[in-house]
């Protein structure tokens, strides 16, 4: 199914929700991120990337993030209050791909009950729990991106944990 | 905690994977899915060449790529005796699903058993035979020969009357056309078996009487109507819910007004409006949601009937689009009866006979009989006289330049397990014949579905109609034997406290008396089985892939194969038949269905011949199938020479649509895309029927007294994620995690009434059982109204469903009313759930 007032809807949404932080999105991606050259490990090895400083969040104001590499889309969120995987000194601060597991559409982020929503088929996941399928077709829960905080308030992600959607492996491999 | 698998990469299909065809064998929509395997010692890789998809996989693909899959789709199996990889993807190729997966199908790789990955290890591997005070495992021959033995005596003694059948009757898993013959063949022609029941339902008989004696076949048009429509209705179903991709792949563009260059190719020369779509059940579902972000909000319309008005405002719109004059005169004259049939004496209330509940007549006859005006429909539906008027103008107004509105109806559970089935069924095809939208290009009157179908049995007519009612044969003592083929009654039927407390004590007592002679012969243990049923005991034989509530109850437990560990014919809810091929090996020693029949009919012959019944030994010759394709030639092949398996392997995932017409000078079968093009319909005369049937108010013994005894309304079905009873679901952590137990969806006003909040474990109960759900709020649910999801291992809704059915024994699960207590706070397993609302919301 192809529906571009509906993708383009969802991608303005996506946008518009991280203008205020457009800037520090940009100096995001212009760290060097650290990609990981084909290794013969059990497991892919994943690059501690720098995303943001916890002075650039605002209580649930999406931030225009990409991990592991700038072709892998997310979203960073201070959500106000100590959720699952959340890191910080108030452990309410995650990150999540945005592309739906699904079908791979950009997802926007409904503030008002703090879920992901895609416009492509009605998907839509809780952030607060973990990126928990609240309804939809994907099936596995959204893609959640392990991260540490360190004493500068500074926020990386390490790790992912669930195959991000339109990848095989979750560092590309050449 | 959010459930995650933590897969990080998955490995790559090769160039040379073998690719086979497979079609979802979940709902009835039948999306085409492709599955490739390729050995354990072997990957693909990133580069164009080495892959299958010929892509550069270093690449992050694009939205709606194929060149992707989940770790859902992914599994380790066994193929010829060999681990080998398993992708089963979404084929784009298929005209049903262009690419998408639903929730259950993208699953099926993940669903089936692994004893590499571990994944659904509950699957059943041998028979195993109640001995030594449990399940023992046993070779297929010690438990034919202990199935056959009891079978035969019991027949011989009693006849076969006592011999009580469950079995599917549905194609996809646990059915189809191979397995559905292999079980006919047994029980209607070898037998003659009449207290016989299908899996979801207590008889042996059709869920839509009233469409067939109508002259109008269920499945009727093809799923290019309902991107070609100019009205889309959905009556008492919930497309997103239970047939996702039909719904998403041709409901929705349409809405999104995506298909107007295929109307304009296909329907020159009329006017294309934006479509509109008409949702008609109590509760406001996700369809409505996404129609209405898809069409919005003012081209959908949402009536929400008081449970178990339907016909009356069926019946309402039928009166309202006669009364304009939107019928279609010359097609009424040209395809349907003419000459009123004589009313029956006791009409409306009883019809010719107990079989024939209705009143089938002409036009004028039926709205002479079921006239109704808006406003009496609206007082008796709660549906605004605007609202009513409004779905009947949508439906039957025609089009700005004055041509016919083209509208489709879909129709499911929420009119077949309602109030009235035979009439409402046909009050809804009344609207479709008079607007003649049945044969037409953007029509149709059908049912959404709810498995796919692969019906081929020998004829069927010894059941009668109405068919025994089994689950009160087995609940007032009566049969000694009883076979079950892929149904779990303790999870779906109705009256399932009583069942269950009835069948536990039957079943115990057979267990009871083997126990009794541990270490004796065979025909120590044969008789001492009969001596039980003599007293009232139940001798039960469990055909299954898992060891389910019923298996747990039975003496013999016979391991089933399932769809992808054989090859499988079904049809899908447009007719669309394909051979899901196999692509790897059942586990352990189970077999297909329909050579488990095979092998019963061979032990019965031997048994039979042995006690001195050789005539009737006779008839259980014909069973010298080697596989599947052996039945599958039998059965649907002989009346459908054209139809093979190398035809269909050739016409991949997207078949061809039934009835076959021969074979076109490609080699392909040539299909039928839709049904009664010439106006000619399934009656002898060929002319339809309309049917008479007024308003009769709330006729299923019980439901009336229910309804005002109990606060909450418990409106019930099935979920996105969860496919029937949850039969692998509930070994798939995926789900578990999200349903570790079934929900039931409250207003939250009523929450706080009652001291619950969201999660809270509680108690629904009323005067026919009780059972237990999590509460969710949901902001949309009218107050006093709830709607549980069914089939959950951890809280059956059907303990709370009374016994009452219809004329034809159709069971009516859909009018239920209980009251709701706290339980418990949330158990630890659902904590972390989420419980936001299941609306898109941007």
């Amino acid at each position: 199914m192809k529906c571009n007032r509906l993708v383009d809807a969802g991608r303005r949404q996506f946008l518009r929700g991280s203008v205020t932080a457009a800037a520090a999105g940009a100096a995001a991606t212009v760290l060097t991120p650290q990609q990981a050259k084909a290794q013969a490990l059990a497991r892919v090895d994943y690059p501690a990337n720098r995303l943001a400083n916890i002075a650039d969040l605002a209580v649930n104001e999406p931030l225009d993030i990409s991990y592991p590499d700038p072709n892998s889309p997310g979203v960073l969120l201070k959500l106000g209050q100590a959720v699952e995987g959340g890191v910080g000194p108030d452990g309410d601060i995650v990150a999540f791909s945005v592309l739906c597991p699904h079908k791979g559409w950009f997802m926007s982020y409904n503030g008002e009950d703090r879920t992901m929503n895609c416009p492509g088929h009605y998907s839509r996941f809780d952030v607060e729990a973990g990126g928990q399928q609240v309804w939809g077709h994907a099936t596995n829960n959204l893609p959640q991106f392990t991260l540490r905080v360190d004493d500068e308030g500074e926020i990386y992600a390490e790790g992912v944990d669930e195959l991000i959607y339109g990848r095989l492996s979750n560092v590309l491999e050449s | 905690m959010a459930y995650k698998r933590q897969t990080d990469r998955l490995p790559i299909i090769p160039a040379d994977a073998t690719e086979h065809n497979a079609v979802c064998h979940y709902c009835i929509v039948g999306c085409g899915y492709k599955a490739y395997t390729w050995p354990i010692n072997r990957q693909g890789g990133t580069a164009p060449g080495q892959n299958k998809f010929g892509v550069d996989l270093s690449q992050q693909q694009v939205q709606e790529t194929e060149a992707w899959y989940a770790p859902s789709m992914y599994n380790i199996v066994q193929k010829d005796g060999r681990d080998v990889h398993l992708v089963i993807k979404p084929d784009a190729n298929c005209v049903v699903n262009s690419g998408l997966g639903s929730v259950r199908g993208a699953r099926m790789a993940e669903n089936h058993p692994s004893t590499t990955t571990g994944t659904q290890q509950h699957r059943l591997t041998d028979p195993l035979v109640w001995r030594y005070g449990s399940y023992q495992p046993t070779s297929w021959d010690d438990a034919f020969d202990l199935v056959a033995q009891v079978t035969a005596r019991v027949i011989a003694d009693n006849g076969e009357d006592d011999l009580i059948v469950s079995m599917f009757d549905h194609g996809g898993s646990a059915g189809g056309y191979e397995n559905t013959w292999g079980t006919g063949k047994l029980y209607f022609d070898s037998m003659k078996i009449k207290n016989v029941r299908i899996h979801n339902r207590p008889a042996y008989n059709s869920e839509v009487h009233g469409t067939r004696d109508m002259g109008v076949g269920e499945l009727n048009n093809a799923y290019e109507d309902a991107d070609l429509a100019d009205t889309l209705v959905a009556w008492g179903c919930n497309p997103l819910e239970c047939q996702t991709n039909y719904y998403l792949n041709h409901w929705i563009p349409n809405l999104q007004g995506l298909t107007t260059s295929r109307k304009e190719e296909l329907m020159p020369g009329e006017a294309h409006p934006n479509a509109r779509v008409i949702f008609i059940d109590p509760r406001r579902t996700v369809s409505v949601n996404a129609a209405e972000q898809a069409a919005g909000a003012e081209n959908v319309l949402h009536l929400a009937p008081n449970s178990g008005t339907d016909l009356a405002l069926a019946n309402a719109i039928f009166t309202y689009i006669v009364d304009q004059g939107w019928h279609d005169e010359a097609f009424i004259e040209a395809s349907t009866l003419r000459e009123a049939e004589d009313r029956p004496p006791l009409f409306p209330a009883r019809g010719l006979a107990d079989g024939q509940p209705g009143h089938l007549s002409s036009f004028e006859d039926a709205i002479d009989a079921n006239r109704m005006s808006l406003e009496e429909a609206a007082e008796i539906t709660g549906v605004p006289v605007e609202d009513i008027r409004k779905a009947a103008e949508w439906i039957g107004q025609p089009k700005d330049d004055g041509s016919r509105r083209r509208t489709m109806i879909g129709y499911e559970k929420g009119i077949i397990w309602g109030n009235d089935n035979y009439r409402t069924n046909g009050a809804i095809v009344n609207i479709a014949l008079a607007t003649h939208n049945i044969g037409q290009l953007g029509g149709g009157c059908v049912r959404m579905g709810g498995h796919q179908e692969g019906y081929f049995r020998p004829n069927e007519s010894h059941v009668g109609r109405p068919a025994a009612y089994v689950d009160q044969l087995i609940i007032n003592g009566q049969g000694g034997v009883h076979h079950i083929w892929a149904c779990n009654h303790y999870r779906t039927t109705l009256n399932a406290t009583e069942f269950k407390r009835a069948y536990n004590r039957r079943t115990n007592m057979v267990k009871e008396a083997m126990d009794a002679v541990a270490g004796g012969s065979r025909e120590d243990l044969v008789n001492a089985i009969i001596l039980a049923i003599r007293q009232g005991g139940l001798f039960a034989v469990n055909m299954d892939i898992i060891q389910n509530e019923m298996g747990s109850q039975a003496h013999v437990v016979l391991p089933a194969a399932q769809q992808g560990e054989m090859n499988l014919t079904s049809m899908n809810g447009e007719r669309r038949m394909r051979l899901a091929e196999k692509y790897m090996d059942p586990p352990g020693n189970a077999r297909p269905d329909c050579l488990i029949a095979a092998g019963i009919a061979q032990n019965m012959e031997r048994v039979l011949t042995e006690m001195g019944l050789e005539t009737y030994a006779s008839q259980f010759r014909g069973y010298d199938w080697e596989t599947e394709e052996d039945a599958f030639a039998d059965g649907y092949g002989a009346a459908h020479p054209d139809v093979t398996y190398a035809a269909l392997r050739n016409m991949g995932t997207n078949g061809f649509q039934e009835p076959p017409q021969g074979v076109g000078d490609d080699g392909r079968i040539i299909g039928t895309d839709r049904l009664y093009t010439d106006g000619v319909f399934s009656t002898d005369d060929g002319r339809a029927r309309f049917m008479a049937g007024p308003w009769r108010g709330q006729v299923t013994p019980g439901k009336a007294i229910e309804m005002d005894r109990y606060p909450f309304f418990i409106n019930n079905g099935r979920a996105n994620l969860n496919w029937q009873n949850w039969f692998l679901d509930q070994e798939n952590d995926f789900v578990t995690d999200r349903w570790p137990y079934p929900f039931i969806e409250m207003n939250p006003g009523d929450m706080e009434a009652r001291g619950i909040t969201a999660g809270d474990l509680v108690e629904v109960f009323n005067n026919n059982g009780a059972t237990q759900a999590l509460a969710y709020p949901t902001e949309t649910a009218v107050p006093g109204q709830t709607f549980m999801v069914f089939g959950s291992p951890n809280g059956t809704q059907g303990n709370i469903v009374g016994d009452g059915v219809n004329e034809l024994v159709i069971p009516v699960y859909k009018q239920t009313w209980a009251d709701i207590r706290k339980i418990s706070d949330t158990p630890m397993v659902a904590r972390g759930m989420s419980f936001k609302s299941k609306e898109y919301s941007v």
